[in-house]
């Protein structure tokens, strides 16, 4: 059976370590062909030297977001024909420094994950024989939702004040710290909090919202920012009159 | 040159690999442990895995109950000892992920939930939504932050193995930030690198999955077992080369359809129907795409998979992950219409032999094992679904702690420079050739899928190792394009076909001499199970000309094999 489909630009700015410059390859596009596709497409026939990331192909590892047509995506998970450009444009993120074409330097982005402790933090670290939890349903959906975020940089790339100041924890860590603050296991808020109302904390945050525009798991961190700034307040409250 | 030194090296920063370096940092404080990986941890393909794991928790089941189910799944392949240590270990890894923060979904009262998949007879399997390998990965990948001996040396890139006398001294790899060969000089190396399946075109498997750890060891002389057997998941997605729609879908009440609307796993398997073990229901998939009633369609032919009747709620609620690799892959919202599916290849049984002694442990001295990348064996012929996440949580726990106590009888290294000035120069010299990786790569996968898929036969697979030679062959003249240092993915993607051409060929070889049809090895020219000449482990060693093959007796405790009937 014959697949429909049609020729597509990709336009992608390219990094060699020293300078950038645009180049532009032809892909047959094919019904269901998405942009990594593509890329690996161009990787094998017109440019072996074409660095991006890519692992699982289905959306859930965040390696490949990069900035297709102005607009921070998965490129595992958009299709080519869908975009209804006969041009496509391809950048890497933006707020990440550049290490070559589309690949971006990560680490900064998980040291901030890092630096609001995001992991469950209780009083008995005893695991040797460890003892079931008890977590309702509903205490689960509290935080479920931002348990998802894949760490794929795109709210980060778009943030701005990630864009002005390099010690913004930014979107993704905010969000990691809101799904601990709230899951009903954890006994560390207080900790994880003295991180979030530092200088580089909630405070800094504009709420423009772009950050849960652009997710693509629809993780909302914007929203988990609103949820902190509330637990912050308390927080500092308590901590002027020594309550904590 | 640059050279770094730790007291343990593990290779691979998925399920095994994080829980091997948990367990080895809360052994001692004092043992300094890096852990590589060739992307970022949490980009590993373990959180690709998303029915559950399986664990004999409550009181309607027990370790007898999980280790029969797993050896009569195996076909009767897995090693009886092994199973019956690897089902008692797994409640507290459960609970400790619990503790360390794993939203495991629940039932109403708040405990840890349950469901069923394939060859089970209770709901064992414990499960998170349908994105249960992400969460443990991001579970452990949390929980390693707090342990400041665990050094993570992300996107390095190994080459290979330095091992003499028989001892492992250390590894080359390259940084791909800045294209530097570095040394790792170290007392111990846990190899947690994962499968191989991406020697095949269609399958669920991330790119990175291309049996680096298993070609790693292969060349270093430690042999690997059981390597024909590669597990078809019944129902990859068929417009998108094969992501896993997962077992959780039958758990929890989809069906298989043919193209005359018809149930028909009643024929292959009638008392357990969609939930039997997946080379029954892959072998049932494709004879019905092979006698006429599957579908045909642009992407290759398929059955379907009908979810319809669970209603929107509970496929919201148990497959979200599903629903939406369905919706933006596929177009199709499974909650209104059925998903389109076939066998796609999912796991390899087979791996680095490793219970030399102990469990984990391989022929060479101070080289551990675990996950998919390990054949302990538990698995057999053929892996039960729930029970990979459960391997690598119990045997990276294994390979950590024993890997710990091993470093601390040993002293470090001294001089390896002359092993690193060797692969320095092997890699200076490779890529000059004129054949292109990718084109390779292709063919090798295209050989794989028509010569060595669900069912297998004496004169088509010889063709199939007579072209992985030729690719073999043409791989000697490969052309590396870029040579630029920093993220030269040229260079590491033609690394990689060179580790998949060698574990392609045991794969294939090792198939052509298993003379009967076992678990997920099914031959139309042996159709029978042949435990008088075949119950036993295949093993394959490196040599310049091809893998030389031994085998080896399968342990059996208890299980006399049966005739296995679902």
């Amino acid at each position: 059976m014959v697949k429909e489909g049609k020729d597509v630009i990709f336009r992608i700015k390219r990094f060699d370590g020293e300078k950038s410059y645009w180049s532009d390859f032809v892909v047959p596009a094919q019904k269901g062909m998405t942009v990594l596709e593509g890329l690996f497409y161009i990787k094998a026939t017109y440019d072996g030297s074409l660095s991006f990331r890519a692992s699982c192909r289905m959306g859930i590892c965040g390696s490949c977001a990069v900035k297709i047509n102005d607009r921070p995506r998965l490129a595992c998970e958009t299709q080519i024909l869908q975009l209804n450009s006969s041009k496509i444009k391809i950048e890497p993120l933006d707020n990440f420094k550049v290490l070559k074409d589309l690949v971006t330097e990560f680490e900064g982005f998980f040291a901030k994950h890092e630096a609001v402790k995001p992991y469950l933090i209780r009083k008995d670290e005893s695991y040797a024989e460890p003892v079931e939890l008890i977590q309702k349903p509903e205490e689960l959906q509290v935080y479920y939702d931002f348990s998802f975020c894949i760490k794929c940089g795109a709210c980060f790339s778009v943030c701005p004040a990630a864009a002005t100041r390099e010690d913004y924890l930014g979107p993704a860590a905010m969000a990691a710290a809101y799904r601990f603050n709230a899951d009903s296991r954890d006994e560390g808020r207080y900790f994880r909090l003295a991180t979030i109302c530092s200088d580089g904390g909630v405070w800094r945050c504009h709420f423009a919202a772009e950050c849960s525009e652009v997710c693509p798991k629809n993780i909302e961190p914007a929203k988990a920012i609103q949820k902190l700034r509330f637990q912050s307040a308390v927080y500092m409250i308590n901590r002027a009159f020594k309550r904590w | 040159m640059e050279r770094i030194q730790h007291d343990i090296t593990i290779i691979g920063t998925g399920i095994a690999g994080m829980r091997a370096a948990i367990a080895a940092a809360e052994k001692s404080k004092d043992l300094s442990i890096a852990l590589i990986s060739k992307t970022y941890p949490i980009r590993c393909h373990s959180v690709c895995a998303e029915g559950g794991i399986n664990v004999a928790l409550r009181a309607d089941d027990s370790f007898e109950a999980h280790a029969w189910d797993t050896v009569k799944g195996s076909d009767f392949l897995a090693d009886q000892d092994a199973v019956e240590f690897f089902v008692r270990e797994i409640p507290k890894e459960i609970l400790r992920l619990d503790n360390w923060g794993c939203p495991w979904s629940r039932s109403i009262d708040g405990k840890i939930a349950q469901r069923i998949l394939g060859g089970h007879a209770v709901n064992r399997t414990v499960f998170a939504a349908d994105r249960t390998g992400f969460h443990i990965v991001h579970t452990l990948y949390e929980r390693s932050l707090r342990y400041p001996n665990i050094q993570k040396y992300n996107e390095f890139f190994v080459t290979s193995l330095i091992v003499e006398n028989g001892e492992i001294k250390g590894l080359t790899a390259i940084n791909l930030k800045n294209g530097e060969l570095t040394l790792f000089k170290t007392k111990v190396v846990i190899l947690a690198t994962g499968g191989a399946g991406r020697i095949y075109a269609f399958t669920s498997c991330s790119h990175i999955v291309t049996g680096d750890g298993m070609a790693l060891a292969y060349r270093a002389g430690v042999p690997l077992t059981d390597m024909e057997f590669i597990q078809f998941h019944p129902t990859g997605l068929v417009p998108a080369g094969g992501i896993l729609i997962s077992e959780a879908c039958r758990g929890e009440g989809g069906y298989l359809l043919n193209k005359n609307g018809e149930k028909f796993m009643k024929r292959y398997a009638p008392d357990l129907m969609e939930l039997a073990p997946r080379d029954i229901v892959s072998r049932a998939i494709m004879r019905e795409i092979l006698e006429g009633r599957g579908f045909e369609g642009e992407f290759g032919d398929y059955v379907l998979l009908d979810l319809t009747h669970l209603g929107e709620n509970k496929i919201k609620e148990r497959l979200p992950l599903i629903r939406e690799a369905s919706i933006k892959f596929a177009g199709i919202d499974p909650v209104s219409e059925p998903i389109p599916v076939r066998p796609t290849v999912h796991y390899t049984m087979g791996g680095v032999y490793a219970r030399f002694g102990g469990l984990t442990q391989t022929p060479v001295k101070g080289l551990f094992a675990a996950g998919e990348v390990a054949c302990i064996s538990i698995h057999g012929a053929n892996r039960l679904g729930g029970n990979a996440l459960a391997e690598c949580l119990v045997f990276g726990k294994v390979a950590g702690e024993r890997a710990a106590e091993y470093a601390g009888r040993r002293s470090m290294p001294l001089n390896l420079k002359a092993a690193y000035l060797e692969e320095e120069k092997r890699l200076s010299l490779f890529g000059e050739g004129d054949e292109s990786a990718y084109k390779i790569k292709k063919e090798l996968n295209a050989a794989m899928e028509r010569h060595f898929g669900v069912f297998r036969e004496e004169k088509n697979m010889r063709e199939g190792i007579k072209k992985i030679k030729e690719l073999k062959d043409r791989y000697s003249k490969v052309s590396i394009e870029d040579k630029s240092k920093a993220f030269n993915t040229d260079l590491t993607f033609a690394i990689e076909v060179g580790y998949m051409l060698d574990l392609a060929e045991v794969v294939a070889i090792g198939a052509l001499k298993r003379k009967e049809s076992r678990g997920a090895h099914y031959r139309l020219d042996y159709p029978k199970r042949d435990d008088s000449n075949w119950l036993k482990h295949t093993l394959a060693y490196y040599t310049k000309g091809g893998p030389r093959f031994d085998y080896l007796p399968v342990t059996i405790t208890k299980w006399e094999p049966v005739e296995r009937k679902y």
